[in-house]
């Protein structure tokens, strides 16, 4: 087992593997900016070194700075966390150049599944389904009718170099096809000067349901079955619940083997989540994999009732897993609180936070870096708080997160609990009745 | 003896495998003891440890050795405000010397002008020349040679010309 983990990241995630770390009798070490040196990732580990200025990409992104902490302090292992360095190839590798153990997949499965063509192709050849879509661009309108009647209806035509929705149309049946390829090619070229398309399946009120799977350095992979996590504004998710409400049985059988069989084709290690697109006919379809562990897993950490963290270690050190899967047996939500003000566009809101009163009592977690009298940096995200609630049912897990919300005290900053309280009353989310279009079509009046 | 020295010693403590070291100066008096009960459960009965500083803080209180100005008197200190201290711009391993059995870059008395290389750096393996930005004579080297150190650490003072 490690002797000691040196934590490449901060805030909340920082002072969460710092507690596992704890428990297993591992000594921690915490990096910090000069901005973060009050942070209470920093006080709670065993050792602290400054590694840099505020600018993550001077401090939490400088990989030769934290090897040389991890080398200064005699760190057998980092654990990178999520976002910065995470996913990072060359820093998964340079560790392991320098005798150091990164807690997370290796150089090749960092990439192998970073590369959004390559990723669909390895999952492809997997036999995991893929949006079916054009092998590379349209020549022309012939040919794009051809493969859009492969694909079948609807379907979505995008512009290679687009963003933005760009460049993209929704085209429902045959005769719309013409038109709407002249409209979208005039639109990419002016846009983007390249007007490139191809075509993809259109996923009709999509859900973003992922599988959280483990594989250890055997070759075993085990799911620990889904999150659903299509509440997002701008492509951020604002809130993730276990199970889906959308899920059945043998939804999840199907996915969590899909899931098992993507991660096997890369022979992954470690903890990871297969993200996939469920339509409103319960098809589901590969959209990317994450290999890191993510903001999220506390939700399936109370419904399955292990450590995830814990788990990555032990795998790391090289632990076997008994290739079991786990189902929930409860139900689980989380909330993102975030120092941002909802009646303003969501508007970042950092300072100092004057109060700091959390909820508690049966059924309530609560994952945060912060304290009264912390001032919250701008340097870095807004995420400032996980509110997590776990219950029998899900109508309790939604009483308890309402009542959770309502004792959450946090002034000196705005933050996202108000969008939250209004956000579990909605009669939608209530019902359990939403796709990634839920904050476009269900107003929070701001 | 201030707080760079103090945390250079309780480095030092930790790495030797020493058990403890006490030193008395004429206005103070420091003991260090290393290490957790699992080492030395008989000689350290809990509960004794009044004025010992640990070395691994383990309760979540902010770490004085680390990160705040500790309480002792400074009325005996020589006044430093108008010197310049040189930090070190990044996380590594100090050398006074370009390398071993060689003369150290500066000493205390020496004067330096900006570019001077002042001492080196390193990390991964990498040896970065620090550079004097001032101009000024060395009045304390506060750093051993060989020794970690972090970003922003004070690495000399220095009196401006």
């Amino acid at each position: 087992m490690f002797k000691k983990i040196l934590i490449a990241n901060r805030g909340e995630i920082a002072l969460r593997i710092i507690r596992t770390c704890k428990e297993m009798g591992i000594k921690t070490v915490a990096v910090y900016s000069t901005v973060d040196r009050d942070s209470l990732h920093v006080r709670f580990a065993d050792e602290a070194v400054c590694i840099g200025p505020p600018p993550s990409r001077d401090s939490y992104l400088n990989i030769p700075s934290i090897i040389s902490a991890a080398e200064i302090t005699n760190a057998d292992a980092i654990h990178p966390g999520y976002g910065f360095l995470s996913e990072n190839a060359r820093f998964s590798k340079i560790c392991a150049e320098n005798g150091i153990k990164f807690i997370g997949a290796t150089a090749e499965q960092i990439n192998a599944m970073g590369d959004k063509a390559s990723a669909k192709e390895t999952m492809k050849n997997a036999g995991v389904p893929t949006i079916p879509g054009s092998d590379g661009l349209i020549k022309d309108v012939e040919q794009g009718l051809t493969i859009a009647e492969q694909i079948g209806y609807p379907i979505i035509i995008k512009a290679t170099a687009g963003g933005g929705g760009r460049g993209m149309r929704v085209i429902w049946s045959a005769e719309e096809f013409e038109p709407a390829w002249d409209s979208a090619r005039q639109e990419a070229g002016a846009a983007f000067g390249n007007d490139g398309i191809y075509l993809e399946k259109f996923i009709e009120d999509p859900r973003h349901i992922e599988i959280q799977i483990v594989g250890d350095q055997f070759g075993k992979v085990c799911h620990l079955s889904e999150r659903d996590c299509s509440i997002q504004r701008r492509h951020q998710k604002l809130t993730e619940e276990s199970p889906s409400p959308f899920m059945t049985d043998e939804l999840r059988e199907k996915m969590g083997e899909a899931a098992i069989r993507g991660a096997m084709a890369v022979g992954y290690e470690g903890a990871g989540t297969v993200e996939f697109l469920v339509d409103k006919h319960r098809n589901f379809y590969f959209m990317e994999m994450n290999t890191r562990i993510q903001v999220e897993h506390p939700v399936t950490e109370e419904v399955i009732n292990y450590d995830l963290i814990k788990e990555q270690i032990k795998v790391a050190c090289g632990v076997p897993i008994s290739g079991k899967s786990y189902y929930p047996n409860r139900h689980s939500i989380e909330c993102r609180i975030n120092a941002e003000d909802p009646d303003n566009g969501f508007r970042p809101s950092p300072g100092r936070i004057t109060h700091f009163h959390s909820p508690g009592g049966h059924g309530v977690r609560v994952d945060t870096h912060v304290y009264a009298g912390y001032v919250i940096p701008p340097n870095y995200d807004s995420l400032i708080a996980k509110l997590i609630t776990v219950a029998q049912t899900r109508e309790e897990a939604i009483s308890t997160m309402e009542r959770a919300l309502s004792e959450f005290v946090i002034e000196g900053v705005k933050t996202t609990i108000p969008f939250h309280i209004k956000l579990m009353k909605n009669p939608n989310y209530r019902a359990g009745n939403f796709t990634t279009k839920f904050m476009e079509t269900n107003d929070f009046g701001s | 003896m201030n707080i760079k020295e103090i945390q250079e010693l309780i480095r030092f403590v930790a790495k030797s495998g020493v058990s403890e070291v006490a030193i008395e100066q004429e206005e103070f008096k420091i003991t260090i003891k290393a290490g957790n009960a699992s080492q030395n459960s008989g000689y350290y009965p809990a509960g004794q440890n009044q004025e010992v500083m640990q070395v691994a803080p383990s309760t979540p209180k902010p770490s004085t050795i680390i990160h705040t100005p500790p309480a002792f008197p400074k009325n005996d200190q020589p006044d430093t405000s108008h010197l310049i201290t040189i930090k070190s711009p990044m996380i590594g391993t100090f050398y006074r010397t370009p390398g071993p059995n060689k003369e150290n870059f500066v000493n205390v008395g020496d004067e330096i002008t900006p570019g001077k290389v002042v001492c080196i750096i390193e990390a991964m393996k990498l040896f970065n020349d620090i550079e004097s930005e001032f101009s000024g004579k060395i009045v304390k080297v506060l750093v051993e040679n060989a020794s970690p150190v972090e970003y922003d650490q004070p690495l000399f003072l220095v009196e401006p010309l």
